[in-house]
C-alpha cells in the first residue's frame, strides 16, 4: 500500500484502505497524521439521504444506552477523544469552542436524550464514530480528481474550487484531490462534493491523528462500509 | 477486514541535519511546544473531569486571554501554527491551568469548611439554629440538605431541642403527589 500523491494520474479504484498523501509542510509539522480512505458502493435499496432503515435505527438505541452523563463528562479523558483534543489545540482550534466530533455527538445525545435517527449516511457515519471515536466524512467520487490528501489551502482558493464556492482563507488546512480543496480539516464539505440522493458511490475518509491507531480508522471505515453496502 | 495499513516510510532527520537545513532546529522548537501543548491539555481535561460540575471547561479562560483581550480570533480554523503562535498557545494554557489549579485548591477548602462545620451541626445542633449546608458544598451529588430543625416543632424550639435532619434529596420532575379528593362513590 502506498500513499497517493496531488496530482497522480487515478489509481485503480478498490475496496482496500488507502493512505491518502501529506504536503510537505503539513508532513513535516504533523509526521503523525493520516488520512485513510476507501470507496464504497451503496447496496442497499433506499437513497443515501433517506430515512435510516430499521437496523441502523436499533443500532443508534444501543449506542444512546451507552452513551450516559457519566461516560459524557469522562469521554475528554479516554485515549482517542483525548488525542483528537490535543490535535484540535495543536492546529489552533479550542476543542471547549469548536467541539471534536465525538464530543459534538455525545453532546447531541445528552441534549436530545438519544441519537435520534436521521437519514442513513449521516446515522452510518455517526455510528463509526460512536463505536470506534474515530469521524469519518463521505464524498460523491463521481466529483473527485485523484487520491485524497491534506495540506494548507493556498490564496483566493475556494471550498470545491466552483465560482460560487465559499472562498478559504489561505492556509487553512483542507483535504484536497489533484483539483480543489473538498473538505476544511474537521469542518464543512464542500456543497458540490457531498453525496447527494442519486449518489450510488462513496468515498469515504478518516482522519486519524497522534496516539490514534491505524487499525482504529481502518474499523470505522469497515463499519461504514458494511453497513452502506449490504443489501 | 483488510491488513493493517503501513505507513509511508519517511526519513527521519540525522543528528547533524540542523547544520544543513536551517529550519530544522524552529521545527525542533515547535515539536517541542506542541508536546507541551499536549501534556498542558491533558492536564486540563483531568481536572475538569474530575471536579465536574464544580469547575467548567471555560473557568480559566478569562486568565489565559482567551477570546477577550487576545491578538487572534478565538476560531481561526485548523492551520499550522508558527512558533509564536504555538508560544502564546502553550502560555494560554499554563495560564489557565494555574488557574483551574487555585479554582479546585479554592474548592478543596469550602469542602473541607463545610465538612468541619458538619460535624458541629452533628455535635451540638444548638449552636447552629436553622442553618441549612447543602450535600453540594461537601462534594456531593444530588440536591440533598443538612437542616437543624426543632424537634416536635413549637415544642422542641421552645425546649431547645434540636436536631441535624438530611432532606429527602431532589424534587421531583411532575412535582408532589397530589392530595386525595374526596371519594367519589357511584
Amino acid at each position: 500500500m502506498s500513499a497517493g500523491r496531488p496530482g497522480a494520474p487515478d489509481a485503480p479504484r478498490d475496496r482496500e484502505p488507502r493512505l491518502g498523501w501529506l504536503a510537505q509542510d503539513v508532513e513535516q509539522e504533523l509526521p503523525e497524521l493520516r488520512l485513510i480512505s476507501t470507496e464504497v458502493q451503496v447496496g442497499r435499496s433506499q437513497s443515501v439521504t433517506a430515512a435510516c432503515p430499521r437496523d441502523v435505527r436499533a443500532r443508534l438505541q444501543g449506542l444512546s444506552n451507552k452513551f450516559r452523563g457519566a461516560r459524557a463528562i469522562g469521554i475528554r479523558r479516554e485515549p482517542v477523544p483525548a488525542a483528537y483534543r490535543v490535535f484540535f489545540r495543536q492546529i489552533g482550534l479550542d476543542p471547549d469552542l469548536v467541539r471534536t466530533p465525538i464530543e459534538a455527538a455525545v453532546r447531541e445525545r445528552m441534549l436530545r436524550g438519544g441519537f435520534l435517527p436521521g437519514e442513513l449516511l449521516e446515522d452510518v457515519l455517526l455510528i463509526a464514530l460512536l463505536d470506534t471515536g474515530i469521524p469519518v466524512w463521505a464524498l460523491a467520487s463521481e466529483t473527485l480528481d485523484g487520491p485524497l490528501g491534506i495540506r494548507s489551502s493556498a490564496e483566493g482558493e475556494r471550498l470545491g474550487g466552483a465560482q460560487d464556492a465559499p472562498p478559504l482563507p489561505p492556509g487553512r488546512l483542507v483535504i484536497a484531490d489533484a483539483s480543489a480543496p473538498l473538505a476544511i480539516l474537521f469542518g464543512e464539505l464542500a456543497p458540490a462534493h457531498r453525496p447527494l440522493a442519486s449518489t450510488r458511490e462513496l468515498t469515504l475518509f478518516a482522519i486519524a491523528v497522534a496516539g490514534v491507531p491505524g487499525l482504529y480508522a481502518e474499523e470505522a471505515l469497515w463499519t461504514c462500509q458494511t453497513a452502506l453496502e449490504q443489501p | 477486514m483488510a491488513p493493517p495499513l503501513q505507513a509511508p516510510e519517511r526519513l527521519s532527520p540525522g543528528p547533524f541535519d540542523g547544520e544543513h537545513d536551517p529550519g530544522a532546529g524552529e521545527r525542533a522548537a515547535r515539536r517541542t511546544l506542541r508536546a507541551q501543548v499536549a501534556r498542558l491539555e491533558r492536564e486540563l481535561s483531568a481536572i475538569v473531569a474530575e471536579r465536574f460540575p464544580y469547575i467548567s471547561a471555560t473557568s480559566g479562560a478569562d486568565a489565559a486571554g482567551h477570546d477577550a483581550g487576545s491578538e487572534e480570533p478565538s476560531c481561526p480554523g485548523p492551520s499550522l501554527l508558527g512558533l509564536a503562535q504555538l508560544e502564546r498557545l502553550r502560555d494560554g494554557l499554563a495560564a489557565r491551568l494555574q488557574e483551574l489549579h487555585r479554582l479546585a485548591a479554592d474548592r478543596d477548602e469550602h469542602e473541607r469548611t463545610a465538612h468541619e462545620q458538619l460535624q458541629q451541626m452533628k455535635l451540638e445542633p444548638g449552636r447552629f439554629r436553622y442553618v441549612r449546608l447543602p450535600v453540594s458544598d461537601l462534594g456531593q451529588g444530588g440536591c440533598g440538605v443538612w437542616h437543624v430543625r426543632p424537634r416536635l416543632g413549637l415544642i422542641g424550639m421552645l425546649a431547645g431541642w434540636w436536631q441535624l435532619k438530611l432532606s429527602s434529596g431532589c424534587p421531583l420532575p411532575r412535582g408532589s403527589r397530589p392530595r386525595r379528593g374526596p371519594c367519589r362513590r357511584s
